[in-house]
């Protein structure tokens, strides 16, 4: 009986097996490795690394404590060199695929031998092993990684359709495109693309001049002179400012335990000063990582230092103020690997880096540069800290009015009110030590300011401080910080950077989609001193950016992901960009720039759920604003780290405790459920509704006034009809019942018009499919 | 710390290539639900997606847990870890060889004398096992013998921040998925029309420290495995309720239009995501139904208000949200996350800790009774305890009455109940003083892989990459404790 069990149970199991395999369950894996052509040429840090890397680093790469039989596979000493626990033998030999042991024991069936080691759960596929025995064919070449090669101006290549290019970039794209037997798609509608366009400079839906300027005129010249428009709307600033904001983990809240109010918000107003005046990157990122060292540094420059201040600060009672200190370091110096130098310097926190060249001693000599300042750490509670006012920890700078007027004319400072913005300064000189896995209280060798050279060295003549070290992350052989920035801006624009993993170019990051084309744009950026207005326009100047995003079924099955960029991208837009969009199109947007923080419409209880109490400081409860301030734009929304922004969140905006370099893109019932019931959607489609209503048209001139208003375009008749019915039908609801219509007209604090209830709330309700729609919050 | 190597002790930690071998040996019998999922043992980002994995690596014991979260740190020597030396030696300093070098928070660290305080309640023997259990906690000691009480508890963490930050999501620092998102991320929604983790909130009149949205936060997982905070009122679930003048027929309508606008759009565009779109509207039409009916407790019938206590009645209490947890249980949903704040009791220890163990007592054992004469005890995990301990000298003012204790992270205690855990015993075992675990550790990371144990779920397999990293709840430790597992 046992017997029979045990054989049904293998039949059982066989048989699901082999449906398994034949449903393709299986495809990540071995099967369909067989299908895959091998490149040409294999390239060491395209094909190759990414292997090694993966699999191998975690026993044979940078970290020494952790590395197994001395083999260290990330040099090419360790690579090709003499195995150290076995003389005579070697890991790679080129052109030798039997004396390279490394392919030995990744080919071995001995569980014993085989590489990945069977309890490491790893494995090499089929395909990947055929790679690497042809690399090892073709002599195994070696190279440095990827990114930490200074990026050059390839010659660009030649196409069969160039005809379609428009600058250098369509050069580099049109070559992919062609190589996969694919061709570019039409340009966008005209309607299209200024929407993208302003979506993309200025965070907001184009106003009508703007329409109607643009004309037939799509030529370059036309959309140059369109751009250059965009650019000198403040709205600029303050778009460009909100994709610096999560980087810059920018909050009005200390975080952690009280997360009580902290006055950062003037640091804000500069940021979105110094896009408006198209400050050059370079100089952007040396205000703040080292403003307040510059030889006669400016008020201006020091209140940029703020950047590296934005970090929590403990507020807890019984803290131990050293460890908490040792965090804001660290933060500091991941930031400046996350968000600026594309790395993911935390990982060399407690041990050396496991898959880039990066030890625990880089990380220290990184961190030592921001171990200098005179901080003390709140000293007091948030009830303390109420009561006397005490919104940011020493350091730091004091506005009063005559510094805004003389020299900070950009901070919206309320006339008659001090504020004191934390900042960075280097009085307090400390030693810096490794500390064993990270503990403040367990220091071991001393280091002094350094930078891995493995990237570039740091120059004899540079100072050993701030200075000195955003000179080195802003110098031009510096390989990262250009490429870096300009792949952020990629990806800002066509939701995915080149390199995917914005905030890693490191060996476990992903790999360029366009290698070429980010070196290029990368030294373009440089050549033409870091302006960030230069390279924006660059992009959308090409024929790749002025693409339609429709999804042809050809390119739907080619390039699901659109890696090969042979259509313009479609994404939903942000959080932030949604609310403002809705802000806009209903007329309700106040334009203010800048000034204090501003508390919109939220659920009530919020914050009071989750405080320690309501009179645990200023930020315990929730006292929603009044008046215009309601209707701001939604960078300006008080940022509280413990429980930010509700209609932020719930379309993936981070909580800002730390540097985060791009967002998700979900797609959610709790999205759905925002866009229907937030007061402010629903008050928006109201407003909207009474100034169409008071504008005396026709049913089908008003619904398509409203529609053009959202959308930037006009409905097409089949949407004309669609939205014709509905209203319709939700008039004749309303008549029926006149009260639903009265109280559905009470959304919102906005001032009520004395339009016919019947007929506005029926629009409302209109505008709001209108507003529900997925093409309203994408860019298309 | 080494990663643990040893695959023996469970058959399925091996990897895919092992299997065929034995497979081809004949030992096919093996359960070939870890196989179904393709690269978990691989994991990776481009592999897996964020997709739920669906499947558990071995047969679960567990199907869901709700987590009684008693925030701010309910001290250990007044609830569960019995210490009659204390009473002896009430007033005497703390020995400085039990002490042993251990940091105090700068609450403490400034006095100069450590004087033990015994407990402010007296402890009895509950039970046929027996087990020590403080008259704060009348119920509880009525169910000693459905409790696993583990009293050798152990975190790295002395402040609550990171503490409670450590306990939800295995490390101390902000930005790792939660608990419940690893369990979404790999075991997925039983319920199309309920997020698959959802977290409720209560706070009771003593000291509390803040909760912070990071703790059910799903890190770098895709944020559908996010904790969904239910609260307490007409709104339970944000943005959830129709305006006024809005009837359930109206939004159908409106619903309908929106569908045809998208679907139009969809054939304009090709674009796929606009189908996701709709399907998600709907799901968002289907919570507006379903949302409020599992949290509508008027339906419940007078033995179950009865059982859980009269505060049940009142939205917002500990009781009202156990009895939440029940049917949220009921209806599939994979981890509810309870907090009940007010432990932190660095003074007035004797009177707020009665007054914080009434808020919770009769209720957290109204639900062990409740889901076992549901069936449901066997297959849900239950959980209650706060981040860490508290210190077993006074803290401020020597007094009977009026003293506090401070944070202590070396041993406190916490239980579990249901969900392939051995009912009825008491694990680990401190010193005298309470101070330091002696018998049978549970640290933080021991807790998380026991955990996912019962939920069929190897702790070490279930990884996600992000920023190069394979990351996974226990970091690089953690072992199962075998010994309270049924």
């Amino acid at each position: 009986m046992k017997q029979k069990i045990i054989i049904l149970i293998v039949l059982l199991g066989l048989t699901s097996l082999i449906y398994i395999t034949k449903n393709g369950v299986f495809n990540t894996k071995n099967s369909d490795y067989s299908d895959l052509k091998l490149p040409d040429i294999v390239d060491y840090n395209f094909h190759i690394k990414p292997i090694i890397s993966d699999n191998c680093y975690t026993c044979h790469g940078p970290d020494a404590n952790k590395r197994k039989a001395g083999l260290q596979l990330d040099i090419k000493e360790g690579l090709f060199g003499e195995l150290p626990e076995n003389p005579g033998k070697f890991s790679v030999v080129p052109n030798n695929v039997s004396k390279s042991s490394f392919y030995k024991h990744i080919m071995s069936g001995d569980p014993d031998e085989v590489m990945p080691p069977v309890d490491s759960k790893l494995s090499l596929n089929s395909y990947e092993k055929k790679l690497i025995k042809k690399w090892i064919q073709q002599g195994a070449p070696f190279a440095k990684h990827w990114a930490f090669i200074s990026p050059e101006k390839a010659v660009l290549p030649e196409n069969i359709n160039k005809d379609w290019e428009q600058n250098e970039i369509d050069a580099f794209v049109l070559k992919k495109i062609e190589d996969n037997d694919l061709s570019p798609s039409a340009k966008a509608k005209r309607e299209i693309l200024i929407r993208r366009i302003s979506l993309d400079l200025t965070g907001l839906p184009p106003k009508p001049e703007h329409i109607k300027k643009l004309t037939d005129d799509l030529s370059n010249e036309g959309l140059s002179k369109i751009i250059d428009e965009f650019f000198a709307l403040p709205s600029y600033g303050e778009r460009m400012a909100q994709s610096w904001l999560d980087i810059a983990r920018f909050a009005d809240s200390h975080g952690y335990q009280d997360d009580s109010y902290r006055t950062m918000w003037p640091w804000r107003d500069w940021v979105i000063h110094a896009f408006n005046k198209n400050l050059p990157y370079d100089e952007f990122l040396t205000y703040q990582l080292a403003g307040d060292l510059l030889p006669n540094a400016t008020k201006e420059q020091i209140l940029a230092t703020g950047f590296n201040r934005n970090h929590p600060i403990t507020q807890e009672g019984g803290s131990i103020q050293e460890e908490y200190r040792s965090y804001y370091v660290a933060d500091r110096t991941n930031t400046l690997g996350k968000g600026i130098l594309g790395l993911t310097l935390e990982c060399a926190k407690c041990h050396d880096h496991k898959y880039d060249p990066l030890s625990q001693k880089n990380y220290y000599e990184f961190y030592s540069f921001f171990n200098q300042v005179d901080e003390k750490g709140i000293q007091m509670d948030a009830v303390q800290a109420r009561n006397r006012k005490y919104f940011a920890d020493s350091p730091f700078i004091k506005l009063t009015d005559k510094l805004i007027e003389e020299e900070l004319p950009f901070v919206n400072k309320k006339l008659g009110d001090t504020i004191n913005v934390m900042i960075m300064n280097d009085s307090a000189p400390k030693s810096t030590y490794v500390l064993n896995r990270g503990n403040y209280d367990d220091p071991s060798t001393e280091v002094k300011p350094n930078t891995p050279t493995v990237i570039y060295p740091f120059s004899e003549g540079l100072p050993k401080n701030r200075l000195g070290l955003a000179n080195w992350v802003t110098d031009e052989k510096n390989p990262l910080t250009a490429r870096v920035f300009v792949n952020r801006i990629w990806g800002l624009i066509f939701g995915d950077g080149l390199v995917v993993t914005a905030e890693d170019f490191g060996a476990q990051g992903s790999l360029p989609t366009h290698p070429a084309l980010l070196d290029w744009l990368a030294r373009d950026f440089m050549e033409h001193d870091w302006d960030v207005q230069h390279l924006l326009k660059k992009i959308m100047l090409s024929a790749t950016y002025q693409q339609s995003s429709e999804m042809t079924p050809e390119l739907k099955k080619a390039d699901p992901e659109n890696k090969l960029l042979a259509r313009a991208s479609r994404f939903r837009m942000s959080g932030e960009m949604i609310r403002d969009y809705v802000l806009t199109t209903s007329g309700l947007l106040n334009t203010e720039i800048g000034g204090p923080s501003v508390k919109p419409y939220q659920p009530p209880g919020l914050w009071e759920e989750v405080s320690a109490g309501v009179n645990r400081g200023v930020l315990s409860k929730y006292v929603q604003d009044e008046g215009d301030k309601l209707y701001r734009r939604s960078l300006y929304t008080l940022w509280k780290r413990t429980l930010p922004p509700p209609s932020m969140t719930i379309f993936d905006a981070p909580n800002r405790d730390f540097c985060e370099v791009r967002r998700q893109k979900t797609n959610t019932p709790l999205q759905a459920l925002a866009l229907q019931n937030d007061v402010q959607m629903l008050e928006a489609a109201r407003v909207l509704a009474q100034q169409m209503v008071a504008k005396n048209q026709n049913d089908v001139e008003m619904l398509s006034d409203v529609f053009q208003r959202i959308l930037v375009r006009q409905p097409d008749e089949n949407e004309l009809k669609v939205l014709q019915q509905y209203f319709t039908d939700a008039r004749d609801t309303f008549r029926d019942n006149k009260e639903n219509a009265e109280k559905l007209l009470t959304q919102g604090n906005f001032e009520k018009a004395d339009t016919d209830p019947i007929k506005t709330a029926a629009l409302m309700l209109t505008a709001q499919v209108i507003y529900n729609l997925d093409e309203t919050i994408t860019k298309e | 710390m080494e990663e643990k190597k040893d695959n023996s002790e469970n058959p399925l930690k091996i990897n895919r290539r092992h299997f065929f071998s034995q497979m081809s040996a004949g030992i096919g019998s093996l359960a070939l639900g870890s196989l179904l999922i393709p690269d978990l043992l691989k994991g990776g980002q481009q592999s897996l997606g964020s997709q739920p994995l669906g499947i558990p690596h071995f047969a679960p014991k567990a199907k869901r847990v709700i987590y009684l979260f008693q925030a701010g740190a309910p001290s250990q020597l007044d609830s569960f870890d019995y210490k009659p030396e204390l009473i002896k030696r009430m007033g005497e300093d703390l020995p400085d060889s039990i002490r042993n070098g251990q940091r105090l928070t700068s609450m403490t660290s400034g006095q100069t004398k450590f004087p033990l305080m015994p407990s402010a309640a007296k402890f009895k023997q509950h039970g046929q096992s027996g087990a020590w259990i403080s008259d704060f906690f009348p119920h509880m000691g009525k169910i000693a013998d459905e409790l696993c009480i583990i009293n050798s508890m152990n975190t790295d963490a002395i402040n609550h921040d990171p503490a409670i930050t450590f306990f939800q999501t295995g490390t101390q620092q902000s930005g790792r998925p939660s608990m419940g998102s690893w369990l979404s991320y790999g075991l997925g929604n039983e319920n199309q029309n309920l997020p698959s983790f959802v977290v409720l909130t209560s706070r009771g009149k003593g000291s509390s420290q803040g909760l912070y949205s990071k703790l059910w936060s799903s890190g770098f997982l895709d944020s559908k495995h996010q904790g969904v905070l239910m609260r307490s009122g007409d709104d339970p679930v944000l943005y959830l309720n129709d305006p006024d003048g809005i009837s359930r027929s109206d939004k159908r309508h409106l619903l309908d239009h929106v569908s045809s606008l998208n679907k139009i759009h969809h054939v304009e565009t090709g674009d796929d995501e606009i189908e996701s779109r709709i399907a998600q509207y709907e799901m968002a039409y289907r919570m507006q139904m379903s949302v409020p009916d599992v949290m509508d407790i008027k339906k419940e019938p007078e033995s179950i208000i009865k059982l859980y206590g009269e505060d049940v009645q009142v939205p917002g209490t500990f009781a009202a949200n156990a009895l939440r947890a029940r049917r949220l249980a009921e209806s599939g949903v994979r981890f509810i996350q309870l907090y009940h704040q007010g432990w932190d009791q660095h003074k007035n220890l004797p009177t707020d800790m009665a007054g914080q163990a009434k808020d919770v007592d009769q209720a957290s054992a109204a639900l062990i009774l409740d889901l076992k004469q549901r069936g449901m005890l066997d297959d849900t995990l239950v959980i209650w305890g706060g981040e860490f301990g508290r210190t077993s000298f006074c803290q401020g003012k020597f007094d009977e009455k009026t003293f506090g204790r401070d944070h202590h992270p070396r041993a406190f205690s916490i239980w579990m109940a249901g969900g392939g855990i051995k009912p009825g015993i008491t694990y680990g075992e401190t010193d005298e003083f309470g101070y330091n675990v002696v018998k049978n550790p549970v640290h933080m990371h021991d807790f998380h892989a026991t955990l996912m144990h019962t939920m069929g779920i190897d702790h070490e397999q279930l990884t996600y990459k992000y920023q190069g990293r394979r990351f996974r709840l226990t970091d690089i430790a953690g072992n199962v404790i075998n010994d309270i597992l049924n």
